[in-house]
């Protein structure tokens, strides 16, 4: 109960005036204590950083203070006073805000209108927006967080749209901000911008809770830091007596080792599959890749690198099988394919070509199926799951008990549905179904996305070994870290197009940086047809 | 989940059985409202339900037609569709029982024929539900929009075939001629003589025997076999089934003509079973009561047919209070019918979260939970 490191009492009699004071905060989900006697002091006019793995409770925490959770136990001030909040009206009533990791915006209305939405001053929307619109200018101008007023939300990158969100909560008169991952989608240039922004809003006295797992990030702008682990604070200090890897260690509860090992391993062998000028064009009529050329050697890691939406996930759809671009082709395991016949799921698993979804909720397991039944998913026609029609059900367990064994997931419970799982040990299973086939091709997105530190050590070493055993691996990931830790080659996407290639000994991260910010801002807005 | 989340033995045992309590008790107000005695009513319901055998042989025959309708509804549910045309899927299940018999009957054998009525109403019923099933899987139309349309279809195709074509010559009733005896379901007093058991006479026939045969093969393709395992990944996660190779159209014709053919097998207990003839209205509403024989069943064939013998009961003994109280109307029993529908279906989980809330605040089973 007690072994989270106390907060010395002089760090809050004469320092600046609490901006929230959580106390004993307990919620439990079941038989999951999500938050066990939780104390959490942020001072007014700080950046305080919430680090964790997944499912340690940061978010959990975070829900409470925003009103969107209740606690089981425990009290929560706001600026001394005591708030009882029930819901995110009550919330925002006292002075907080939170920006979640996805935007909740509405696509069809301009900037302005969604910072009005449920708060417009006036009943009639035009006098309403000539109300909001000087005031919008003067907070624009002051914190630095400048967005196109009138533009449509959809039309927006990413940058801005959250620049817009926090916009809004701050309109709602937000004194304590809440920020659940902001970076997760940005450029470095733009988390640059972003913390600039919030440095700005610090010295104008605004408190910033800012929810993170990337460690450099918290070093770089938060004046203090709380760790958690499995529902408890574990540590707590400022930020100058820390480092990351200090940090890093107090979430995991160990020593972990992320980053490039000294040797890269085997010399590459031969080309596995080649794909040639593939072009895919969405139901809009937009061209989301422009003649890609890409090929794959046996036991070589390619990594692309990019800003999310600039065609990775449509390279990765394509060479999955689960589009078929307008042109190009591919050699894969001796068999051609054209756009007239193109590759399927079903095919590509044949030729053992095996596939890590970036979006594992939507696609690599079905959430409300036990985990049994998730674990075979894409396998279930294979002669040890189902004979005659009839599903080996024991077998199925079996083999996903296995799995979770070798890959370290929790709780090793088959039966239990995927969907109760967190983000890491979802993840664990999808690698050990896709691994476990000892695929020739591995095509996998975003493989640590909402996963823990102590998680991508083991995912990270899980592909360092199948590439070890001869595997040809495409690896998208918006995390250049990744990308760095584990490629041999490193392609950079821009706009649907590759705009650098080199291996990765002649990487720097600034370069491909700004290789990925590189000529136009926003593709869609350029490519699409006037 | 933000409220605390009901156990599932409370889902699927205790959350039903509050509806139903909860109905019972508004239908009571509105019975005392109007002066009745609500205890006696029900007491005459239970009674005329299950208080003698015919009553409950009764029962069973309403039970055998919801059991099929209740089933149509959870196959497309697990197949991710909502399929509100089980009426229209029934009635043409019957008019293909109909149409099979009037001109095969009379030169074919009963073990023969029994067979192909079956097959033909299920095979009407699929074919009718595999028209929106291809619109929905190849067209982008609204499977909830077209099925709804298509009850109208159904049922006027019947009018115009009845009145038109299969219209017993001389007659004026708007039916067939009487099936041959060897296109007519042994009913179960029937079929307990050939044992030397005497039965009441009732409409209950061999197509209950049917019924419970289609919930375990429903569960057994559901559950236990590759085919049935696509069609929940399909229903559960469009996204995931084309991940997992699955072609998401192909499961919706398939769990739309598994749904069809269960919907057009209530021709086999009304058609071939008890009317022995080609009439209107046989379905009278039960395609709409299988929705919520599913949904209280939680689409689970052991559920569907509990809900069904319920449902069953509350038809048997509502007949029964509408025969013995006069002064209790028919509209009162519809009254009582439609709580149970509303409580039980269209609101079923409108309860849950005070119930989880109460099954929190109990001690005891607070203690139960693992640590």
């Amino acid at each position: 109960m007690n072994d989270h490191t106390p907060i010395p009492a002089t760090s809050r009699e004469p320092g600046p005036p609490l901006a929230v004071r959580m106390a004993g905060i307990r919620k439990t989900f079941g038989p999951v204590r999500a938050n066990d006697d939780v104390t959490l002091d942020v001072a007014s006019g700080t950046v305080h950083a919430l680090v964790g793995e997944n499912g340690a409770g940061k978010s959990t925490l975070m829900s409470q203070l925003y009103g969107l959770y209740v606690p089981d136990a425990g009290t929560i001030e706001v600026f001394g006073k005591p708030a009882h909040l029930r819901s995110t009206h009550d919330a925002i009533a006292m002075g907080l805000g939170m920006v979640h990791q996805h935007f909740m915006l509405v696509d069809t209305l301009t900037a302005l209108e969604n910072v009005m939405l449920g708060a417009e001053p006036h009943a009639l929307l035009l006098r309403a927006e000539r109300m909001v619109r000087p005031r919008l200018q003067s907070l624009m101008e002051s914190t630095g967080l400048r967005v196109d007023l009138d533009a449509r939300v959809g039309d927006l990158p990413v940058g801005d749209r959250q620049r817009l969100e926090i916009l809004k909560v701050l309109f709602r008169g937000a004194k304590v901000l809440i920020l659940d991952e902001p970076t997760a989608v940005l450029t470095p240039q733009e988390t640059q911008h972003l913390f600039g922004v919030l440095a700005t809003l610090r010295s104008q006295g605004t408190t910033v809770i800012l929810i993170t797992h990337k460690l450099d990030e918290v070093m770089r702008l938060a004046d203090r830091v709380t760790v958690m682990r499995a529902g408890r604070i574990v540590h707590e200090c400022g930020v100058k007596d820390t480092s990351p890897a200090q940090l890093a260690e107090a979430m995991v509860g160990r020593k972990v080792n992320i980053g490039r090992p000294a040797t890269t391993g085997v010399a590459p062998g031969e080309v596995v599959l080649d794909a040639k000028g593939l072009q895919v064009v969405d139901a809009m009529g937009v061209t989301r890749l422009h003649g890609i050329d890409l090929a794959l050697r046996a036991g070589q890691i390619v990594g692309v690198a990019g800003v999310s939406g600039n065609g990775q996930s449509e390279l990765l759809e394509v060479l999955s099988g689960l589009r078929t671009p307008r042109a190009g082709t591919l050699r894969l395991a001796g068999e051609t394919f054209a756009p007239t016949r193109w590759l399927t799921p079903r095919t590509a698993r044949r030729l053992r070509l095996a596939h890590v979804p970036e979006d594992r909720h939507a696609r690599a397991m079905v959430m409300d199926f036990a985990a049994w039944e998730s674990g075979i998913l894409g396998y279930e026609g294979l002669l040890v799951y189902s004979g005659g029609g009839f599903l080996r059900r024991r077998r199925m367990r079996e083999d996903t008990r296995d799995m979770m064994e070798r890959f370290d997931v929790r709780p090793r419970q088959p039966e239990l549905a995927s969907g109760r799982f967190s983000g890491g040990n979802q993840q664990k299973l999808v690698l050990a179904r896709e691994l476990g086939q000892a695929p020739h091709v591995l095509v996998v997105g975003q493989p640590t996305r909402g996963v823990d530190i102590g998680a991508i050590e083991f995912i990270h070493g899980q592909l360092r070994k199948l590439r070890e055993a001869g595997c040809a691996i495409l690896l998208v990931s918006s995390e250049l870290d990744e990308i760095l830790a584990l490629s041999d080659r490193v392609l950079v996407m821009n706009a649907g197009r590759i705009t650098g290639e080199r291996p990765v000994e002649a990487c720097t991260e600034a370069e491909l940086g700004l290789l990925m910010a590189h000529t136009e801002v926003h593709p869609e807005k350029a490519e699409a047809p006037a | 989940m933000s409220a605390p989340t009901l156990p599932r033995w409370a889902d699927v045992v205790v959350l039903p059985l509050v509806n139903l309590a909860v109905a019972l008790l508004i239908s009571g107000a509105v019975m005392a409202l109007i002066g009745q005695n609500p205890l006696e009513v029900l007491t005459l319901m239970a009674k005329g339900a299950f208080g003698s055998m015919r009553g409950f042989s009764y029962t069973l025959y309403y039970t055998t037609t919801f059991i099929f309708t209740g089933l149509a509804v959870a196959v497309a549910a697990h197949g991710g569709l909502f399929n509100i045309g089980a009426e229209g899927q029934a009635t043409l299940g019957g008019l293909g029982a109909g149409i099979f018999a009037l001109w095969l009957a009379r030169d074919l054998p009963g073990f023969v024929m029994l067979p192909l009525i079956i097959l033909a109403s299920a095979g009407f019923g699929a074919l009718w539900a595999l028209v929106p099933a291809y619109l929905q899987a190849y067209r982008g139309s609204h499977i909830v929009i077209t099925t709804i349309m298509f009850n109208f279809l159904a049922y006027t195709l019947l009018v115009y075939l009845l009145v038109n074509v299969l219209k017993a010559p001389g007659s004026m009733a708007v039916e067939s001629a009487p099936f041959e005896p060897s296109a007519a379901l042994p009913n179960a007093q029937e079929a307990f003589a050939w044992f030397g058991i005497e039965w009441p006479s009732s409409p209950l026939n061999l197509s209950f025997l049917l019924a419970l045969a289609a919930a375990g093969l429903v569960y057994a393709y559901l559950w236990r076999t590759r085919a049935g395992y696509r069609l929940r990944t399909v229903g559960a996660s469009a996204g995931a089934a084309e991940y997992a190779g699955i072609p998401p159209a192909h499961q919706i014709l398939i769990a739309m003509a598994i749904s069809g053919a269960l919907a057009g097998m209530v021709g086999v207990n009304e058609i071939a079973g008890v009317n022995r003839r080609l009439l209107l209205d046989f379905v009278a509403g039960a395609g709409f009561t299988g929705i919520a024989v599913a949904m209280m069943g939680r689409n689970h064939p052991a559920g569907i047919l509990l809900a069904s013998l319920l449902f069953g009961a509350l038809f048997q003994g509502g007949a029964e209070v509408g025969f013995e109280m006069p002064q209790f109307s028919r509209e009162m029993v519809v009254t009582l019918q439609g709580f149970v529908i509303l409580l039980s279906g269209a609101m079923a989980y409108v309860l849950a979260p005070t119930l989880a809330r109460v099954i929190h605040a109990l001690p005891g089973i607070a203690k139960r939970r693992p640590a």
